[in-house]
């Protein structure tokens, strides 16, 4: 569903990711972890469409189709979703709002008819039940003034409203206690479906407790080094990084 | 410091002191108000227009821009009412559905037959300025600058001389008006002109209003406007007051005053929104006599292609225990300059002051210009005064991360300024009237996008 051939992505001078393929497959849960500045921010970026970053060699393919020349917007109508390690403020946006315009702009891109307002609401409100969320944020701001874990979920919400084919979630589990780390992990593990891929960007092996990978990859200086199933991440946590930077210098 | 000034005028200045000459034995009011109007004219002609080296008007160099003064427009025919008529609904749109009174200008002067003057509620008198200056209305009189407010500026001296259209409006102590007023201002298009009008709206104690000023024009016809409104608010009197300005015309030069005086417990809520300018200049003069008001002075300016819009305002806190708010955001594209300068003046004995001034720019355009200048000066030991300017391009990753949840760009830019130009036009109470600003912001995001 999502393959990664040959990625070579570089801000300025710098050279980021280095011949980075990958590729996972519907209703695979692939996990990314790697040490801190191995790359996998620049790689949900990329994917997601961000710009400042410049594609020297290689494709991304999501269902076939090279989405490296599509706007963000573009790719998010074809399914793909990015839910933020730092989710931004939207100030004077407010929450419900911005779920509406995103909603019925995917729809619209697909041809689809937009939702009525009682059903957009009814399907907000089970969505929001289910994180944990309060109505009464729906009615703020998008992310503004909102804890780090209130963003996470928010970003979690954002998923499970958009049914994205493919999600990203870069770092989800920064910042959230064990409490909202089992209700979003909860949150994601609804939505695997034979149908969806995923790839969980992590540092730690904690979240895969909770959202259980069928594959586990690691990223170090911009190329996976080494894949595996889910018992890699917990010969990860044992020995740390080291060996896999060391290996690669 | 402003600079000496030249002794020598400039050719617009030498004609408007002509046009003075010719037009004064046709302008309203006896000898007193003539004497007034030379005294204003004198005033002028002591400083000239105001240009760069003039620090109120540094950004808005008006001698520089007004290099030929248009003849003065005659009272509107016939004719001339019948096609503004044609199009005034569709220029300033009846709002809440029909339930504001509109009292309309033509080319600065009173058309009853265009307005509802019929339904003015009781406790309300309209009159047009040239009768209240014909009868000697004493406060009407009293009115003309000939105190601190706004007395050194040459363009409201300009309108204190040629004044002769717009209205006087008394709401009689007590009277709470329901229906909202709308001045409308419309520019016809029978040649390029210039108009001097001012009004002036008098709330006794306890008197609510709420105002619509409407600044429109029929067709993109050059035209010189120095118009001037007058707010003189009693003890616990209260004024909602929302202006919109909308010309067309690249090369209209519209200098537009408000000048305001607070009686104790008065409440002032102002908002502008200008969403198309040739030049415009907004300057507002506010003074606190009594203790305990509170004024808010908000707006929007939304400006492209070559659009200047002005607003400079100087806030007096003469009383204490008072309360000032500014807050503007300016959204500026194309090659437009939007200039905001804000002066609060805080007097010796006017304790327990609070002012806060802002103003937000956005910059779409790297040709764009915007010019901040917050200015304080405080002669009181325990205020509570503050400003803040911010200037910069929309947030790329807020425009990233709402792309990436589907929409596309422009959409994407247009959700995030009409958010922020929404948190200004939050300052106006009235429900209806923010939803007709707001709706006024999309069409202008709209118009952007195609």
């Amino acid at each position: 569903m999502l393959e990664i051939i040959n990625l070579h992505v570089s801000v300025g001078d710098k050279k980021i990711l280095e011949g980075l393929s990958l590729a996972v497959a519907a209703g695979e849960v692939a996990a990314i972890m790697g040490p801190n500045g191995a790359g996998k921010s620049t790689l949900s970026y990329v994917i997601a469409g961000r710009s400042g970053y410049e594609v020297t060699a290689g494709e991304v393919r999501l269902d076939g189709e090279d989405i490296l020349a599509m706007s963000p917007d573009q790719r998010a109508a074809r399914g793909l979703f990015l839910a933020f390690q730092y989710p931004l403020e939207i100030p004077g946006v407010t929450t419900m709002t911005f779920l509406k315009a995103a909603l019925n702009a995917q729809r619209k891109s697909r041809g689809e008819p937009e939702l009525t307002t009682p059903e957009f609401a009814r399907r907000v409100r089970a969505a929001a039940e289910r994180l944990d969320i309060k109505q009464e944020m729906l009615r703020r701001p998008l992310n503004v003034g909102f804890s780090g874990g209130e963003k996470k979920r928010m970003e979690v919400l954002q998923m499970a409203l958009l049914e994205p084919k493919f999600t990203i979630l870069d770092e989800t589990d920064s910042g959230l206690d064990i409490d909202a780390l089992r209700i979003v992990a909860e949150g994601v593990n609804s939505l695997r479906t034979p149908e969806r891929g995923f790839l969980v960007i992590t540092h730690y092996q904690r979240l895969l407790d909770y959202i259980v990978p069928d594959t586990v990859h690691v990223l170090s200086q911009g190329r996976i080094v080494k894949s595996g199933g889910p018992d890699l991440a917990h010969e990860l946590e044992r020995t740390g990084y080291r060996d896999f930077v060391a290996d690669a210098a | 410091m402003n600079a000496p000034v030249t002794p020598i005028r400039t050719e617009a200045e030498n004609a408007l002191v002509a046009a003075f000459g010719a037009a004064r034995p046709g302008l309203a009011g006896g000898e007193a108000v003539a004497q007034r109007r030379d005294e204003a004219l004198a005033a002028f002609m002591r400083s000239g227009l105001p240009h760069r080296r003039v620090e109120a008007w540094h950004y808005t160099d008006l001698r520089a821009a007004l290099r030929e003064v248009l003849v003065l427009a005659e009272p509107p025919s016939a004719a001339t009412i019948e096609d503004v008529r044609r199009s005034l609904d569709a220029r300033a749109p009846r709002l809440f559905a029909a339930e504001a009174l509109r009292l309309v200008m033509v080319d600065g002067v009173y058309v009853p037959d265009l307005s509802d003057s019929a339904k003015i509620p009781a406790g309300v008198v309209v009159r047009t300025l040239a009768d209240a200056l014909a009868k000697g209305d004493a406060p009407a009189l009293a009115a003309l600058p000939e105190g601190a407010l706004g007395s050194d500026d040459a363009a409201l001296a300009l309108n204190a001389a040629f004044m002769n259209g717009g209205l006087v409006i008394d709401v009689a102590a007590g009277t709470r008006v329901d229906r909202p007023l709308e001045l409308v201002s419309i520019a016809s298009a029978v040649r390029p002109q210039s108009f001097f009008a001012r009004s002036l709206v008098r709330l006794g104690s306890g008197a609510t209003l709420t105002l619509i000023e409407t600044h429109v024009a029929v067709g993109g016809m050059a035209v010189q406007k120095n118009d001037a409104l007058i707010f003189d608010l009693a003890e616990r009197a209260e004024i909602e007051h929302v202006a919109t300005f909308s010309s067309t015309a690249v090369d209209a030069i519209h200098v537009s005053t408000l000048l305001a005086q607070l009686g104790e417990r008065a409440r002032l809520n102002s908002f502008a929104l200008v969403t198309g300018a040739g030049l415009l200049r907004r300057q507002g003069f506010l003074r606190f006599e009594g203790v305990h008001a509170k004024a808010s002075l908000a707006g929007v300016n939304l400006l492209r292609g070559r659009q200047h819009a002005d607003t400079t305002l100087v806030v007096h806190h003469v009383a204490p225990h008072c309360e000032s708010r500014e807050f503007f955001r300016h959204i500026l594209d194309g090659a437009a300059t939007g200039v905001f300068q804000g002066k609060v003046v805080v007097a010796p004995g006017a304790q327990k002051t609070d002012g806060v001034m802002k103003s937000q720019a956005i910059l779409l355009s790297e040709d764009a210009t915007m010019n901040n200048k917050p200015e304080l000066e405080i002669f009181a030991d325990d205020v509570v005064c503050g400003h803040g300017a911010t200037c910069g391009e929309l947030d790329a990753d807020q425009v990233f991360y709402v792309q990436s949840r589907g929409l596309p760009r422009p959409e994407a830019e247009a959700l995030l300024l009409e958010a922020f130009a929404a948190a200004a036009i939050d300052r106006v109470e009235s429900v209806p009237l923010r939803d007709m600003l707001l709706g006024r912001v999309q069409a202008w995001l709209a118009e952007r996008s195609c």
